[in-house]
């Protein structure tokens, strides 16, 4: 079970930022993903709308080791902007737990 | 790695210096010696250091692979307090001088290429700063902003309107993140690929071969550019073989990794270069980020060379 944070959700949130809306969790994203990443990204983004902060964090490698190289997006019937989604994620992290 | 710490380190030179890792003015211009390209101007190349960064980004990883795996490793949470008044990053990054020479020379040969073209063009030298792609991607997104700004001036003091980019995460930076964070963004960024192929630059020789493409993730989806490359080296006489994973759908070479996770980045790299090996023996990448990172799992049997090299080839007397 994870902590829901009511307010996560909305701090994630950018005007051009996170979006994660349209994901249809198909798992095309985990099966091209080069690094074999299974959780990124259509838990991840779950966590991210249901707001569960604690399990976005606990995670925090697996966002900092996304190659951001796009094989997911080429492949995604949703069209999701899921590089982008995982830069937003570390954004949240460096000003929320590294303090940068 | 610790990961914030590591961020923070690179953040903070990024803030305070103007480049993720320390490099000199006299390192970062060396390659445009001899070259007589006139100080600013309308249309400038603009390297953004990635190719002079290279050598540095590699010995630091080198080091980095050394403790990851350590009790040293939890020294970099120090580390960054120490790196706010003490470089220090420019003792654990120290690349050997061979390696600087073999970046600044495709730099020379990217510029020498452009000569051919027709195209005049200046240089900002030491006024030339990093494009914060690194830290872009690290998501440290209030001080990439912050440095973009001062990218963005140092042009518009120079009054240039056309950038020519050398390698596919600059021109990304150029092209299509700064826009979106710069109001009233008026820069023309090509890469010089891009120009090279607009220039239609005709072939004094054909050096005929064959090489296998590495089409980098950045230049393939981000910025869609397939043709140019392909192109350029078919007028080189240089038959372009396909591997496992190409053009749009090409395997990244795990580059990105490397920052934070050194063994992570060599092991995506062994399996892209498995791909290339099945392909044929002679690999040509355009980013010096795949050039660097697929080299360290090549092992023997292959070989890389950046497209600048074959196009000198063929394309200069």
């Amino acid at each position: 079970m994870g902590l829901v944070n009511p307010d996560f959700t909305d701090r994630v949130n950018r005007p051009e930022g996170f979006n994660a809306a349209a994901c249809m969790n198909c798992g095309v994203c985990s099966a091209v993903c080069p690094m074999g990443i299974d959780l990124l990204p259509r838990k991840l983004f779950r966590y991210v709308l249901l707001g569960f902060e604690d399990k976005v964090l606990a995670n925090s490698e697996t966002i900092y080791s996304c190659l951001l190289c796009r094989m997911c997006e080429a492949n995604c019937p949703a069209e999701v902007n899921i590089a982008e989604n995982v830069r937003t994620l570390r954004n949240y992290i460096n000003k929320n737990v590294f303090n940068i | 790695m610790p990961t914030g710490a590591t961020i923070g380190i690179l953040a903070d030179n990024l803030k305070k210096r103007n480049s993720v890792l320390p490099i000199s003015t006299g390192g970062a211009t060396r390659w445009a010696r001899g070259l007589d390209l006139p100080r600013g101007g309308e249309t400038v190349i603009y390297t953004g250091l990635m190719y002079q960064l290279i050598p540095y980004i590699a010995a630091m990883s080198k080091a980095q692979g050394k403790v990851e795996d350590s009790w040293l490793a939890d020294l970099v949470g120090i580390g960054r307090y120490v790196n706010k008044v003490v470089n220090i990053s420019a003792f654990m990054a120290i690349p050997p001088g061979s390696m600087k020479e073999t970046f600044n020379t495709m730099l020379a040969n990217i510029a020498l290429l452009l000569k051919k073209a027709g195209v005049e063009m200046g240089y900002l030298y030491g006024e030339e700063l990093y494009s914060g792609a690194l830290i872009y991607d690290l998501g440290a997104d209030a001080v990439f902003e912050e440095h973009a700004r001062k990218v963005y001036q140092s042009f518009k003091k120079n009054k240039v309107k056309n950038v020519i980019t050398v390698d596919p995460h600059t021109t990304n930076m150029l092209r299509s993140v700064y826009p979106g964070i710069i109001k009233g963004y008026d820069l023309n960024v090509k890469s010089y690929l891009e120009v090279l192929f607009e220039k239609n630059i005709q072939p004094v020789r054909e050096i005929g071969g064959e090489a296998v493409i590495h089409d980098s993730c950045v230049y393939a989806r981000y910025e869609n550019m397939l043709n140019e490359q392909r192109a350029l080296l078919a007028g080189a006489g240089v038959t372009v073989k396909e591997p496992r994973d190409s053009g749009r759908f090409t395997l990244c070479c795990g580059g990105p990794a490397e920052s934070l996770f050194p063994k992570k980045a060599v092991q995506q790299a062994s399996k892209r270069v498995g791909q290339l090996k099945e392909a044929g023996c002679n690999v040509v990448t355009m980013c010096p980020i795949c050039y660097v990172n697929l080299g360290k799992a090549a092992g023997s049997g292959i070989a890389f060379e950046d497209i600048s090299s074959y196009l000198v080839r063929a394309y200069l007397p």
